[in-house]
């Protein structure tokens, strides 16, 4: 069944699009919902429109993990509805609310298709933003908290509704949207002057993640190669985005249980990291570095000793730093226990990266669908198995030993630098899947090019859009006082989610 | 208990000394202050504009760049066959008025000046911040976030970033203000009391950024609220940001640079 209804192929490969299965609605649904069940993840799933037939069509990029592969599959819709995946397969709840939001196809028999990000369209059936019911808990002493947009603190705008007993989350809602500024609009027809401008905006301390997503998904459509140089390069720029993150991400959740030796010590020190991306391109979030072809900016002989250098500084600061945070009985005492997310929610939920690693669950890119350089080292793929605080944090901090580790033998063994390879035109009428690993988990774009080898339609999913609902599930039964903590722990993106 | 201390110990005491001492060094690949070297500039040619992704380079006759739509990427300095586009180590740009972030090839930068006696007095010494991300992507919020890390301590200067607009003197404005967010940030400037401060950090808060032209959004804060200072970047250094807070209350004095090429 599986292997009539999809596409085989690989992370990071183009297909003409006659070569992509089209089965009829119910068909597609079935083999859809048994391959998830079998061991595929659904990582990405939109409604394409206008297509050639002039009906809408559902399109589904599966990930199996198993052997790597990747499964793109068409169903053909007969109008305007079909029977929600849903029920079925809860890990497509939010990709359906999309659905519905985006384009006015309605999955029926969805449990409820609340608006995703309030798109302003002149379009009636978009409600405004604000403007909406909550799923509410009634009773003796329930009460509501409502949070947001604006929060206490130098932070990006959503909207959390707490279903509260006493102190106690009965259920956590959030409602996004506010970062909503056009992305995916703004890549059809595309590639143009602004598109990497864009990819590299979308989530800005996932600039390289995002930027290799886009960059890969436009050298499978131009079969263009990249150096071998490049591709180290765009690696050791993909791990020093997560050594910031992580390194942030600890320091902070030592900042939350007012543990502050580990807290001021990781702020100073993701800086550091910040600084050796900025030593390879200019700037510390990675701007300008990656685009189709390879990278704008070689990595010298001299530059790479210095940075081998600064990174055994940072090595050393780490340790000191972050391991105050496993010797101290009282931050241990706030991690352990807070914020559990079950192994069989994470895989219902479809959860990623370190969130889903934290489960035990082992999904990670860069080992089971790797390309450019990772096809050629490993990184071990770092799980903990309790999916509470304290092995999100662990998790990182494994992951942060593990890319520097990483860093320093491709530093060790840089291949000659090579200039960029030259733009080509897209092939026309196909369709290509990028998968990248980001500090936050798996980066997926879809690229749809029409006959004039220009985007058709181009899909991303930010690695929050699976994640948000986890955090969502690890605050049922917490004291509502755990909810910053539980927030860091997952530290999800807004505006990579709102697009 | 010891071993906190003595990770305080080695970790020592990291906070730059800038504005007294050295400002820290800039990458040598740092993307600060776009120059141009009109004499280079062949009639005709219009590579530099095309390339451009943001429409900040214009030419009447002579190109100017507008700082408030730079993205400080390499599209130009690539795109240009004479090699006439540098961007210099400068990381200092931040102006009062959204004409100062307009440079021509032999212009003046005009730097933020400094607040009237009145507000300095204010806010000179304590200045509280409430920060809005409004479209931003979270680059522009990481680096304003930095400044309060014990490596910049903006605290030094009685700044601070505050919860409630209530107890702020200001806001402090990120992202291109998606329609989404217009609301809410025009509440949260409505809840600060006057006399107070607005000040957009970003091309996306000052011109749009790379959304400019988006029906969700707003092309950034102009029209919104009045404008006090204006830092421009994508996203701006910390120091940038540092340099222009640092200006408008009257801690740092040269008015203006001279736009020179290498």
């Amino acid at each position: 069944m599986t292997s009539s209804a999809f596409a085989k192929t690989w992370n990071g490969e183009a297909l003409a699009l006659i070569d992509v299965p089209r089965r009829p609605i119910d068909q597609f649904r079935v083999a859809l919902i048994d391959a998830v069940k079998a061991r595929c993840r659904v990582s990405s799933l939109f409604v394409r429109r206008p297509t050639e037939s002039g009906k809408p069509e559902l399109v589904a990029v599966l990930t199996d993990d198993s052997d790597g592969s990747v499964l793109i599959g068409i169903g053909a819709l007969e109008g305007e509805r079909y029977a929600s995946l849903t029920p079925s397969c809860p890990q497509v709840h939010l990709f359906e609310r999309e659905i519905a939001e985006q384009t006015g196809v309605a999955p029926e028999g969805h449990p409820w298709l609340k608006p995703v990000r309030f798109p302003d369209k002149a379009d009636q059936r978009n409600a405004r933003i604000g403007e909406m019911d909550f799923f509410k808990v009634d009773g003796d002493e329930v009460h509501e908290v409502a949070v947001g947009p604006v929060h206490a603190g130098v932070i990006e705008p959503g909207h959390f509704r707490f279903q509260c007993h006493g102190e106690e989350v009965f259920h956590l809602e959030i409602s996004l949207g506010y970062q909503h500024r056009g992305v995916e609009d703004a890549l059809v027809d595309g590639p143009h002057n602004r598109t990497i401008h864009v990819m590299e905006t979308l989530a800005g301390d996932t600039t390289v993640g995002h930027a290799w997503a886009y960059s890969q998904n436009v050298e499978a459509l131009s079969r263009v190669h990249v150096s071998a140089h490049a591709q180290v390069v765009r690696a050791i720029a993909l791990e020093l985005e997560r050594l910031a993150n992580h390194t942030g991400d600890l320091g902070a959740l030592a900042g939350d249980v007012g543990f502050l030796p580990t807290q001021s010590f990781c702020g100073r020190i993701r800086g550091d990291l910040l600084n050796m991306t900025a030593l390879l391109c200019g700037n510390r979030f990675g701007r300008s570095l990656v685009v189709p072809g390879g990278v704008r900016f070689m990595l010298e002989p001299e530059r790479a000793t210095e940075l081998k250098k600064r990174l055994e500084t940072a090595e050393r600061d780490l340790q000191i730093a972050v391991n105050l945070l496993w010797e101290s009985a009282t931050v241990q005492g706030r991690f352990e226990q807070t914020g559990m997310v079950s192994r069989t929610a994470c895989v219902d939920l479809g959860l990623v990266g370190p969130a889903a690693r934290a489960c035990g669950v082992e999904v990670d890119i860069r080992s089971t669908h790797p390309t450019g350089v990772y096809q050629f080292t490993n990184i071990p793929l770092a799980t903990a198995h309790h999916g509470d605080v304290n092995s999100r944090a662990y998790v990182r901090w494994l992951e942060i030993q593990r890319s520097i580790v990483f860093i320093r033998e491709r530093l060790n063994s840089l291949p000659a630098s090579d200039s960029l390879s030259s733009r080509r035109e897209l092939a026309a009428d196909s369709i290509a899947a990028s998968l990248i690993e980001g500090w936050r988990g798996e980066i997926c774009h879809v690229a749809i090019t029409g006959s004039n080898g220009k985007f058709s339609s181009y899909k991303v999913t930010d690695p929050s859009f699976h994640n948000w609902t986890g955090l969502s599930m690890a605050l049922r039964n917490q004291p509502i006082s755990d909810f910053p903590l539980c927030n860091k722990s997952f530290n999800l993106s807004y505006c990579g989610f709102d697009l | 208990m010891l071993k906190p201390l003595l990770a305080r110990l080695k970790q020592g005491h990291r906070t730059i000394t800038y504005p007294d001492g050295e400002p820290p060094a800039m990458p040598d690949r740092f993307r600060g202050r776009p120059v141009i070297d009109a004499s280079k500039c062949v009639e005709g040619c219009r590579a530099c504009i095309e390339a451009c992704p943001t429409e900040a380079l214009t030419a009447e006759r002579l190109p100017q760049v507008d700082l408030g739509k730079c993205l400080f990427c390499a599209d130009c300095s690539e795109a240009c066959p004479q090699h006439a586009i540098t961007h210099l180590q400068d990381y200092r740009l931040s102006t009062r008025t959204r004409e100062d972030l307009f440079v021509g090839a032999q212009d003046e930068l005009r730097l933020a000046r400094a607040l009237d006696a009145k507000l300095k007095r204010l806010f000179g010494r304590s200045l509280r911040l409430r920060q809005v991300s409004a479209g931003g992507c979270n680059a522009c919020e990481a680096d304003v976030n930095v400044l309060s890390t014990i490596g910049w301590d903006i605290g030094r200067f009685g700044i601070q970033m505050v919860a409630s607009p209530r107890h702020a003197d200001g806001i402090l404005v990120t992202g291109c203000v998606s329609e989404n967010m217009r609301l809410a940030l025009e509440k949260t400037y409505e809840a600060v009391p006057a006399p107070k401060l607005v000040i957009v950090v970003g091309a996306c808060a000052i011109s749009g950024g790379p959304y400019a032209g988006h029906s969700q959004q707003h092309n950034g804060v102009e029209g919104l609220l009045p404008i006090d200072l204006y830092i421009p970047g994508c996203p701006p250094h910390p120091l940038t940001i540092l340099d222009g807070l640092l200006r408008l209350l009257g801690r740092i004095e040269v008015d203006s640079v001279r736009i020179q090429s290498k």
